[in-house]
């Protein structure tokens, strides 16, 4: 906001001063700017024959994947359950590793400050800045391809989530609760069995069910690098280009993934 | 007062923590049922323990591999394949906010009416129930490979996430202030522009900021399908067993994440 | 009974919040420590248990000194002193039982209490404060379920479970409405005098103060300005606590109050007494 007198000596009013007007409409130009660049680069290495045969191609595929086939369906009940396996199995191992991850992250529970909590934010700023799916190509490697490598990936990749949140609801606490406990002559351990457990568990029900939702959906695509579930099959079909039975198993992933989201949607609200 | 004169003195009165789940046969039905099907679950893993402690040696020696990184020798890949993720990244975010702000009010109950508001909230399901990696198989299927079919799944997957949340904190705004605003006779426009613009941006700048956090670590993997990126590069690595270079790619990736992570802190503590 | 022998207290950003303060506490007796926000109230009562560690002096309860000692021997000696908050802290969702029984923490080894185990003792002593407090009806209840006065008591059961020689008060009745706080301070200051207990009372409200305790210290900027009977708390004293103001009123207000109070706190008196006696 700013307020000046113009030659007349009438007030004038604007929203801002000229000098922060001028830096936001540098700001919007530096933006726009490194936009057009990027739009440059991948302008580039697009060859636009293709994008203009873009309808076509889309209308063929849409002309063989419809309508999907039906029967298809009964083929993938199994992998459905190993999909849904994958995820909670996974989730239960990243809650065992993810929550002393977080007490030891949070600032004030770490019992060092200093040399500690450091490692348990790198632990977590690794697990998070890695999609599972990478985690799944690196265990594939490693242990070898199947369910296993899957429920391990999607483990690696929820402790980041998981205790970054956690941890971010223990710095939240109220620590009158604290105080008080430790004022009864508590040890340690009771102070954070009694003063601060209490506190964050419905954070932490809350933040299981809701990474556990993003996993069923995460865990839909492991098999497309061989680490189980119903991406098997997709990559199967992609690869005989069967699109009547991708289409199927693209619907069977949709409906999943909603019930999945409304049952962790209902979890959530009970919790609060 | 007559309960506590009723007792006999000196009595012993019992005291157990009052179960969290009051009806004794759903408590121990929910219990029994998760212990079957923990059993079940865990016994659809195959784990080919042979194999995994022969993978216990690779695993270590990829270990080892984030002791000495390799940056040089696929140095010329490494640095093209970040910038193509950086550029989808950038180009992707900025189309997606753009989309999803209109898709956003039109999905907020309050101001959108029924038919848009189901429309809009069918896309945001579909974006979000779909794996960025599918999304960008059918899009390589369609614009053949290359950034942009990686651009445009990106754009896509940001509808779903920015939509969703800025149409559930426009559900969220305070009624007072809109109403104040329509009541001064203003515009539709008006009224979005004064009174639910301004209680929802703080919001918006700092999930834009996270969303463009997420689209880089999502570009990651789209290069495992052919849209463009890092992620080709990755995946070769995997598959030649070149674990150094691997790391010196995930290295990069967390140092950028978490640069990326500093600085929106900075920028969303400067907004508020 | 409690000693404090030049009690300093600098915060790291460089407040000095108590200055060399000096305090002698017979067995028994309760104190009422008044004075404005930031005088350091908190900080003092909290030194004495080193829920803040002050920065030099001692504290010493029963001739032991408390600033020395290791954390092991603290949580022996915090034991031995109950605290009671402002805004109650209980462990909103825990029981109004587990809070009290937190009370007995310091006794119990962590799987017993981890596991709600409690040993017989202590459960029987939470029922007798629990109905001692007239809160029996709400045992399983959730803490914050409760209203303002009905969690201050589950607070005073708290501290009184640990069978405590000190009680530590911190503003008791801030967050409670005129009737509730003097209700609550009677309540403290009657188990006092029932378990001759020693108390310090943080308060902000002098008119409440002068009613129920028989000591007041006036503290202002970390330092002590008024040691004595809260029948000398005239204007001019109240002033060099506080700062200049019509204080006259407030003193006027409370010798009505008195009266009134005098005669319902000994109806009030004679029910607790009743019900103490049938339970």
């Amino acid at each position: 906001m700013a307020v000046t007198t113009n030659n007349y000596g009438t007030k004038v009013w604007a929203r801002r001063t000229s000098a922060k007007q001028n830096a936001i409409w540098l700001g919007w130009f530096s933006g726009t700017a490194l936009f057009v660049y990027c739009w440059q680069q991948i302008n580039v290495a697009t060859t636009w024959a293709f994008v203009w045969d873009a309808p076509r191609i889309a209308g063929d595929l849409v002309s063989r994947a419809v309508p999907p086939r039906w029967s298809y369906i009964n083929e993938l009940w199994l992998p459905i359950w190993d999909t849904l396996n994958i995820a909670t199995l996974g989730t239960l191992l990243a809650l065992f590793m993810a929550v002393p991850v977080a007490f030891l992250a949070a600032n004030n529970t770490t019992p060092s400050k200093l040399l500690i909590r450091p490692i348990a934010l790198l632990i977590i700023v690794s697990s998070r800045s890695i999609n599972s799916l990478i985690w799944a190509l690196l265990l594939v490697a490693i242990i070898g391809p199947g369910m296993f490598a899957g429920t391990i990936a999607i483990a690696l990749r929820s402790i980041g989530f998981v205790a970054k949140l956690l941890y971010e609801a223990i710095e939240e606490i109220d620590e009158n609760q604290v105080e008080a406990i430790t004022a009864t002559g508590a040890s340690r351990l009771q102070v954070l069995v009694y003063g601060i457990v209490p506190q964050i568990m419905p954070a932490f029900a809350g933040i299981t069910v809701f990474r556990w939702d993003i996993n069923i959906r995460e865990s839909t695509v492991l098999g497309l690098v061989g680490a189980g579930g119903i991406g098997l099959q997709m990559q199967a079909n992609l690869n005989v280009l069967a699109w009547n039975q991708v289409s199927t198993i693209l619907f069977v992933i949709l409906i999943a993934v909603i019930i999945s989201e409304w049952v962790s949607a209902k979890v959530r609200g009970a919790i609060i | 007062m007559s309960v506590a004169t009723s007792k006999p003195l000196g009595a012993a009165r019992r005291w157990k923590k009052p179960p969290f789940i009051k009806r004794p046969l759903l408590r121990w039905g929910l219990i029994l049922g998760a212990l079957i099907y923990l059993v079940l679950a865990t016994a659809s893993i195959e784990v080919n323990w042979l194999r995994v402690y022969e993978g216990l040696d690779r695993g270590w020696r990829f270990v080892l591999a984030f002791s000495q990184p390799d940056f040089i020798s696929r140095w010329t890949d490494i640095r093209e394949g970040m910038i193509e993720s950086l550029v989808m990244t950038v180009a992707s975010t900025v189309v997606g906010i753009a989309i999803s702000v209109p898709i956003g009010l039109g999905a907020a109950r309050n101001i959108a009416p029924l038919p848009v508001y189901l429309i809009c909230r069918g896309i945001i399901t579909v974006s979000r129930a779909l794996h960025e990696i599918i999304v960008a198989i059918l899009m390589v299927a369609i614009f053949g490979f290359g950034p942009l079919a990686g651009f445009i799944t990106l754009s896509f997957a940001t509808i779903g996430f920015l939509a969703k949340l800025l149409a559930e904190d426009i559900e969220d705004t305070d009624k007072s202030q809109a109403e104040a605003i329509k009541s001064t006779g203003g515009s539709w426009l008006q009224w979005i522009n004064y009174g639910i613009q301004p209680q929802v941006m703080p919001r918006l700048i700092g999930l834009s900021m996270y969303r463009l956090d997420i689209n880089f670590r999502e570009s990651a993997i789209l290069g495992l399908v052919g849209a463009g990126g890092i992620g080709a590069t990755l995946n070769t690595a995997f598959d030649r067993y070149e674990f150094d270079t691997a790391a010196a790619i995930i290295i990069t990736i967390i140092v950028i994440v978490m640069a990326a992570e500093y600085s929106s802190g900075v920028i969303r503590a400067r907004m508020q | 009974m409690l000693q404090i022998k030049q009690l300093l207290k600098r915060y790291p950003t460089g407040d000095l919040a108590l200055q060399r303060v000096d305090m002698a506490i017979p067995k028994g007796q309760v104190v009422a420590l008044i004075g404005p926000s930031g005088a350091g109230k908190s900080t003092l009562i909290r030194c004495v248990n080193r829920l803040v560690e002050p920065t030099s002096g001692q504290v010493i309860l029963n001739d032991r000194e408390l600033t020395k000692l290791n954390s092991n021997a603290l949580r022996v000696a915090r034991r031995r002193m109950g605290m009671i908050f402002q805004e109650y802290a209980l462990v909103e969702r825990l029981t109004v039982m587990e809070n009290v029984l937190a009370g007995q923490l310091g006794y119990v080894g962590f799987w017993r209490s981890f596991l709600r185990k409690f040993p017989q003792s202590s459960i029987d002593e939470a029922f007798r404060l629990l109905d001692r407090v007239g809160l029996e009806e709400m045992i399983d209840k959730r803490a914050d379920e409760l209203s303002g006065g009905q969690r201050q008591r589950v607070g005073i059961a708290r501290a009184l479970i640990q069978d405590p020689e000190l009680l530590l008060v911190d503003e008791p009745t801030a967050s409670l409405d005129p009737k509730t706080s003097r209700q609550i301070m009677r309540l403290i200051c009657e188990l006092c005098e029932e378990r001759n207990l020693a108390a310090i009372i943080n308060i902000h409200d002098v008119a409440l103060a002068q009613m129920f305790v028989q000591r007041v210290i006036g503290l202002r900027l970390g330092e002590i300005v008024y040691d004595g009977p809260p029948t000398g708390l005239q204007p001019d004293v109240l002033t060099e606590i506080y700062g200049e103001e019509d204080w006259q009123a407030t003193i006027e207000k409370v010798d009505e109050e008195d009266e009134e109070e005098a005669a319902a706190a000994a109806v009030a008196v004679a029910v607790v007494v009743e019900e103490g006696v049938g339970s």
